[in-house]
């Protein structure tokens, strides 16, 4: 592979120092005289129409600006999940609705001089509600005679309203029937996946004022700054030109914040009173007012034939989109589409899923978007296969994994809510992937050596992935790039860094066209009226997509640089020109120019204009990375606890532009994976109350609980994505749950079919096998 | 009423109420560079030193700590004349969001003062208040053992 000069090495983050000497930065880091602060009413009914809302007393109290409801606020039908447009959610929601349907569901909100006036007004605000049965479980609420959630006028994009269907997927390849018959074994395993919470450390916030011309300025913590532009504009009824957000720096996202939650209410604060608005989730809220991963239930059936090679696959999914349906349909779609071309080898596909309303919070986007739950229950099946055709595990995974110049019917078939793309997989180190992580845990060593130690019993696991960069054809980003006299740029594009590192990225792809140190690179990214429009961060596709587009408009300023250059040279073509150490060489004639004298002269002396240009990208094609993890565990027999000991992550996401950050970002995901395997899960009273919205009773991991961790990068040259990368930042939050799954069977032979792996379960599963 | 505190060295006084927490007091005030919203000490994003000893300041009644030495991040260094672990955490790729990377540093500055030569376990247990969503910890923790390394080379700080 071609050594790059900027790519692949560890330049430093460009934005870390000052984070690390708290600049502010953040969106709340931002006082404006005169804010009025707004607190939210809350549904303490699961479902219920309300009545009225008497917020007299509220109103008349000193300091209090106004009260919102259904009442005074636009009845828009929209949705809140921040997608490119026309949007694959449905719209089934207001900025305040007249039904609740779920606890916690906002009702009304307060806007006041002060946080403290408005809390206390809160409690003056009286609502009458009028109660209706609800319904939790996914199951409950598709039977007959269940509540409907949703039945209220006007609402699109739902697949059957009154049998809270959301979305009904289902693609087939090959025949199914005929698969399973020509198998000689056939398993088959359901595993369900719980409710979870994002938990960035930086809960949602949004700030909105009036610039010196009335238009309204939205500072606000999103992944997906253009989308909100558009959204709050529909949801206000106002020109896209009346509005122009900004995203400051993000303390994490992780996917709750793809959604347009606050910024239409601090909106519709200012452009009704003049004045600043502010609202910020407290934790609390961030837990059950936010967003959450869609619970599912997936019934993974495999047949293959004796010597392993897989002949059918069949999936079905029930998902639980809570009160509405945000990300229900494209979530549900890549439980198949990110799973199952990874085992293309199967000729008979079929993938089946039903998105259900229930009186619960709202899931949403939430880093691994399907596939971890797709892969939760596939892997674990894959593993469950293995032992009754008596192959190892990772043989059998090698007999049937997708490898370079393949393709699946399914990668057409199936697309995030509409039909894909058809694709071949260009780069895939699977294989490397799967022989060194084996070797770095010592696979052949330590399984089913059951390791004894007092109570304690060690087992290991493993699983294989893929994911996406992108979504093909839909995500598209664009990028500005401006050069200046000393030779540095301005890069000025949409791409949201949220912490991930992109903006340093972006700053390596440009200095690696265009010759110059990245420290010369000045980027700017993600302000709806200074930059061009990108996608936002979601779907894998920052460095590929976002960095796609700026790779795209440093490729036309260099030949804009060759062009000027080949004219200050005097010569006929600048075909050969070269960039060396910031000068353009040409190699026949020897002569070179500085890209700063260069620009010197079109700004100043020759030309007087400026060289910029700008382009976009949007691909034909989604390469998938690849990891395959490897875990090591110890189950402790007496209390049920499940710690890993060693985690192993080999991952292929094409050129490695900088590696200590793309191992952050591999890190990462493996704890939040870890966290969502063993302790995280929103618990639930029996009328659907979250009864365990903080951080005492929702554990994350935290320092102590960290297994060591070893990621093994193996670069392949990916033809598609900008300088041969790919994506990194959610495919490996898709392992612990099955390779922790299958190193627990490996260790206690019991099979749990459903996470969070707490010691409890662990113990009646023991229990239960014995 | 009116409460004074020793800010990174500073005699500061500010109009506090009873049940004013320092978190507050502190970003109300201008020292935005302290972070947080859980009013519940358990995210660490809010930890400032108080006396030498982090704390979450979301918790701590101001008025309590009245007179206190607080140390926030502005406080150990700056863009321009960074403390040892600020650069460590940048050259480990320990700053991902950046929004708990005041909290954790300051907790693992309070621990260098204590302890010098910290062991892994050390540096682990010490974080444990500081829940970060983003790093895994893993380059945190390797951060705090290159600015040991750093702080033995350099001079104490």
């Amino acid at each position: 592979m071609k050594q790059y000069r900027c790519v692949g090495s560890n330049v430093r983050k460009i934005d870390a120092l000052g984070l690390a000497t708290g600049q502010p930065v953040f969106t709340d880091d931002f006082c404006l005289k005169d804010m009025l602060h707004i607190k939210f009413i809350y549904s303490p009914h699961p479902h219920a129409i309300i009545e009225d809302i008497d917020s007299s007393e509220a109103e008349k109290m000193p300091g209090v600006k106004m009260v919102l409801s259904y009442k005074n606020t636009p009845q828009v039908l929209h949705t809140t999940a921040g997608q490119g447009w026309p949007e694959p959610s449905p719209y089934d929601t207001c900025m305040f609705n007249k039904k609740v349907r779920y606890i916690g569901d906002r009702v009304a909100a307060v806007v006041a001089e002060s946080e403290e006036i408005a809390l206390e007004a809160l409690r003056q605000v009286k609502v009458t509600y009028n109660v209706l049965p609800a319904v939790f479980e996914a199951e409950e609420a598709l039977k007959e005679n269940a509540p409907v959630i949703h039945d209220e006028e006007g609402i699109q994009g739902v697949y059957d309203a009154k049998r809270n269907l959301v979305a009904h997927v289902e693609v087939r390849a090959g025949d199914i029937e005929k698969g399973f018959q020509e198998s000689d074994v056939v398993v088959e395993n359901t595993f369900e996946t719980q409710f979870a919470q994002h938990c960035p450390i930086e809960t949602h916030i949004a700030i909105s004022y009036l610039d010196e011309n009335g238009r309204i300025v939205i500072r606000t913590s999103t992944q997906v700054p253009f989308h909100v532009r558009r959204i709050v504009a529909q949801v206000l009824n106002v020109p896209v030109s009346r509005i122009r957000v900004i995203k400051p720096r993000i303390g994490g996202g992780f996917g709750s914040k793809q959604e347009i939650i606050l910024e239409e209410v601090v909106a519709f604060v200012t452009m009704k009173t003049g004045l600043p608005a502010r609202a910020i989730f407290s934790r609390e809220e961030e837990f059950y007012a936010s967003r959450t991963r869609h619970p599912m239930k997936v019934t993974v059936k495999i047949g293959a034939k004796k010597d392993g090679k897989l002949n059918a696959i069949s999936m079905y999914t029930l998902s639980n989109t809570g009160a509405y349906g945000t990300h229900g349909l494209t979530v549900i779609s890549n439980v198949g589409s990110k799973t199952l071309p990874l085992y293309n080898k199967a000729p008979n596909v079929e993938f089946v899923g039903d998105v259900v309303y229930t009186n619960l919070p709202v899931p949403g986007a939430y880093r691994g978007y399907g596939a971890t739950q797709g892969y939760a229950s596939l892997e674990q099946a894959m593993d469950m296969l293995a032992e009754k055709l008596g192959i190892d595990p990772v043989e059998l995974r090698k007999i049937n994994h997708i490898r370079e110049g393949e393709t699946s019917p399914i990668f057409k078939a199936l697309g995030e809510g509409r039909e894909g793309v058809t694709q071949y997989i260009q780069s895939c180190a699977l294989e490397k992937l799967i022989e060194l992580g084996a070797k770095e845990i010592g696979w052949l060593e330590k399984r089913g050596k059951q390791q004894k130690e007092g109570t304690k019993v060690r087992g290991i696991g493993m699983s294989i992935h893929m994911q996406g960069s992108g979504i093909p054809l839909v995500d598209m980003g664009a990028a500005s790039i401006k050069l200046n006299e000393d030779g540095s740029v301005n890069v000025l594009y949409g791409g949201t860094d949220i912490g991930t590192g992109l903006d340093t990225a972006v700053a390596q792809i440009v200095g690696e066209v265009l010759g110059i140190s990245p420290e010369k690179v000045i980027v700017y990214a993600a302000d709806t009226d200074m930059t061009p429009f990108d996608k936002g961060a979601y779907a894998s596709s920052g460095t590929f997509i976002s960095g796609g587009a700026v790779y795209n408009a440093a490729l036309k300023l260099r030949e804009t640089l060759f062009e000027e250059a080949r004219l200050s040279f005097g010569e006929i073509d600048s075909r050969d020109y070269t960039i060396e150490n910031e000068k353009i060489v040409s190699p026949v004639s020897g002569k070179t120019i500085s890209i700063s004298e260069l620009v010197y002269q079109t700004l100043y002396v020759r030309k007087h204009k400026q060289l910029m240009e700008t382009a976009s990208f949007v691909s034909e094609t989604s390469p998938p990375p690849f990891a395959a993890h490897f875990v090591e565990i110890e189950v402790d027999k007496e209390t049920g606890t499940v710690t890993p000991i060693t985690y192993v992550a080999a991952v292929d996401c094409g050129r490695v532009v900088n590696p200590e950050l793309t191992r952050g970002q591999i890190i990462g995901s493996i704890i939040n994976g870890i966290g969502y395997a063993l302790t995280e899960e929103c618990k639930f009273s029996d009328k659907g109350k979250m009864v365990n919205p903080n951080f005492m009773d929702y554990r994350i991991p935290s320092s102590r609980d960290i297994p060591e961790i070893k990621v093994i990068l193996v670069e392949t040259h990916e033809p598609t994505g900008p300088l041969g990368v790919k994506s990194v930042a959610e495919i490996n939050i898709n392992g612990p749950i099955p390779a922790i799954g299958n190193a627990i069977y490996d260790a206690i032979g019991v099979r749990l079919h459903s996470s969070a792996y707490t010691p409890e379960k662990v113990l009646k599963a023991i229990k239960g096998s014995i | 009423m009116k409460a004074a505190f020793i800010i990174n060295g500073k005699k500061e006084e500010f109009e506090i109420a009873p049940g004013d927490v320092l978190l507050d007091v502190l970003r109300n005030n201008g020292h935005n560079e302290v972070k947080g919203n859980c009013y519940m000490g358990t995210c660490g994003a809010c930890t400032v030193l108080i006396d030498g000893v982090p704390k979450a300041s979301c918790t701590t009644l101001a008025a309590q700590v009245a007179e206190a030495e607080i140390t926030t991040i502005t406080g150990i260094g700056s863009v321009l004349n960074p403390h040892p672990l600020q650069l460590a955490f940048v050259e480990k790729g320990a700053v991902q969001c950046g929004y708990c990377t005041p909290g954790a540093i300051l907790t693992a500055y309070a621990l260098l003062r204590k302890n010098p030569d910290p062991s892994e376990d050390d540096i682990k247990s010490a974080l444990d208040g500081n829940l970060c969503r983003c790093t895994g910890y893993i380059q945190q923790i390797e951060a705090v053992k290159l600015a040991v390394k750093l702080l033995k080379e350099g001079g104490n700080r």
